[in-house]
């Protein structure tokens, strides 16, 4: 859906765009136009800054040394772990948890939540928009527990069936795993009314938040959801971070993730005990100057107006379908209300990858392939779709140089 | 236009992907195998016939992919048809070091010229597996053995 267009020039797109250093250089000696934030989005200036700095004046091991920069460190990465806290309005700082990203988020919840409540025939309810990262953990206790896999669809439009998603929780159902925003789609999931239906049955719900943190507003208390994933690098932070939000009376009843440092509370040569959370689920030596550049990106976030970011984002994506919709030849795949600024497509006779390869070399990056939802691209029928991904430092300039490249890319294929 | 991509996307590709010869199946194939790209999907199916002599009497693809992937089996199927396997290991190991911009010294002259619309992939490296496909997955239909119950 459109924002009002009122509401657009709220957001300072040249005042944002100046605070991303990789946007001023050329590919191919071509103005640069990055349309795939949403594999990984480009970091603010301050982000890298406040890494380096950290680096180069705080850094030590956290939660180690009695010297002075091992308080530094630790006191940063705590607040760190403060700054997720209010980003995602949870209870308390004890509820988050750093992992390297949101794959390892969910592999954490698949092992160390569900799988000691797996009995054969239990099953798992997922819609088959998910990102194979959360498919595949659950694949695993397929595989390793005997859980049932349940899918739930979505409708042509790409929008959550959420009736569909209702009636698929039987007695048996013992985790939904639903995904906030589609990656391949765009389609926001109404994440509210899932979780409160998934509740109704007494079936806690996993999200996967790493597109949806990036565009929604999040507010776990609100939602009332039970895990929620987020990786670093999609927020315009760093790679190597992720957190996982999980409901405290969860973490306390979890057993530990990966074994190691940090994670105890006492090792003898028969017996050991555990640390309680979230310490008991970062195990080893974390990702200390990530965690600080993800609290930059955060900071850095929260300091613009989300709404207007939001708007400005819908603004392009109702832009570049405007201006696509002369070519008859491109197939625009979701199209759900309220749909993330994602465009999917497929382009009649033409193959992803070579529509990509003509793009790129016009400056034009786009993600090609099957965007890690195999399910999905199966569901439409199509091997893979070309995706742009609009982010907050995206303009109108970057939808018309998309648009100018497909139709070269039209020209030279066809 | 880029002169780079003028000279990936040449008519003789596009002309291959378009109307791709030797394309269904094959029966009484002696072997076969599927190939699989990951990254993007495409599939592509080398079936061939073995003559007695060890000579490539037939040989066919099935697939769907990129206008490379596509165009490079089509290739591959019009050049290894007829070929003994030394001759056709040969061509495979020219074409595998011309796709990277390497030297492709062991390419008979005629053979270099057939291939020479092959030769501006060297310059895209994340297609040069798009180009490979079809003859990794030849590759794998010799080294899966014969089919049992296939042409003699």
């Amino acid at each position: 859906m459109t924002a009002p267009a009122n509401i657009i020039p709220t957001f300072d797109v040249v005042r944002a765009r100046a605070d991303f250093p990789i946007l001023a250089r050329q590919v191919y000696g071509k103005r640069l136009t990055y349309l795939d934030s949403a594999a990984s989005a480009q970091k603010p200036r301050l982000v890298l800054e406040a890494m380096t700095r950290f680096a180069e004046s705080d850094y030590a091991n956290v939660h180690r040394g009695v010297h002075f920069l091992s308080a530094a460190a630790t006191d940063a990465y705590e607040a760190a772990r403060r700054t997720v806290q209010k980003f995602l309005n949870a209870t308390s700082e004890n509820e988050i948890i750093f992992t390297k990203g949101g794959t390892e988020a969910i592999n954490l919840v698949s092992y160390a939540f569900l799988a000691p409540r797996i009995q054969p025939g239990d099953e798992i309810v997922l819609s088959v928009m998910e990102h194979h990262s959360n498919i595949v953990p659950w694949h695993f206790l397929r595989e390793r527990n005997g859980a049932v896999l349940k899918w739930v669809d979505v409708k042509n439009d790409g929008s959550l069936d959420v009736e569909a998603f209702a009636t698929s929780i039987s007695p048996r159902t013992r985790l939904a795993a639903i995904t906030h925003m589609s990656n391949v789609l765009g389609t926001v999931t109404p994440l509210k009314e899932i979780v409160a239906r998934a509740h109704a049955k007494g079936v806690p719900v996993l999200a996967d938040g790493c597109q949806g943190a990036v565009h929604e507003m999040v507010d776990v208390q609100a939602l009332d959801v039970d895990f929620y994933a987020l990786t670093g690098h999609k927020l315009y932070g760093p790679t190597g971070i992720g957190a996982l939000y999980a409901k405290r009376t969860h973490l306390k009843a979890m057993r530990p993730f990966n074994g190691g440092g940090e994670m105890i509370r006492e090792v003898t040569r028969d017996l050991v005990s555990y640390a309680d959370p979230p310490a008991r689920f970062e195990a080893g030596t974390p990702p200390i100057i990530e965690s600080v550049g993800l609290a930059a990106a955060l900071d850095y976030l929260m300091g613009l107006d989300r709404a207007a970011i939001k708007a400005h984002e819908h603004a392009l994506l109702s832009y570049a379908r405007e201006r696509v919709r002369d070519f008859n030849w491109l197939r625009v795949i979701g199209d759900a209300p309220g749909k993330g600024a994602i465009l999917s497509f497929e382009a009649e006779g033409m193959h992803a990858h070579d529509v990509a390869t003509i793009l790129d070399r016009e400056g034009v990056a786009v993600r090609a392939g099957h965007h890690c939802a195999q399910v999905l691209m199966e569901r439409f029928g199509v091997a893979s779709t070309s995706r742009a991904s609009f982010a907050l430092y995206n303009n109108r300039a970057d939808v018309d140089a998309l648009v100018e490249a497909l139709a070269k890319a039209r020209k030279i294929l066809s | 236009m880029d002169e780079s991509l003028r000279e990936l996307y040449q008519e003789v590709i596009l002309d291959h992907s378009r109307h791709p010869r030797h394309f269904g199946p094959l029966e009484h194939a002696t072997h076969k195998a599927e190939g699989y790209n990951p990254l993007c999907g495409d599939r592509v199916t080398v079936m061939l016939a073995l003559d007695r002599d060890g000579r490539v009497a037939d040989i066919r693809f099935q697939g769907k992919g990129c206008a490379i992937s596509q165009a490079s089996a089509s290739m591959m199927t019009e050049m290894l048809a007829g070929r003994t396997l030394p001759e056709a290991q040969k061509l495979m190991n020219g074409f595998l070091h011309l796709v990277k911009g390497e030297e492709a010294s062991d390419l008979a002259l005629e053979d270099r010229e057939q291939l020479d619309a092959m030769a501006g992939i060297s310059e895209f490296p994340m297609r040069v597996k798009c180009a490979t496909l079809a003859w990794h997955t030849f590759r794998n239909a010799l080294d899966e053995g014969e089919i049992s119950g296939g042409a003699p």
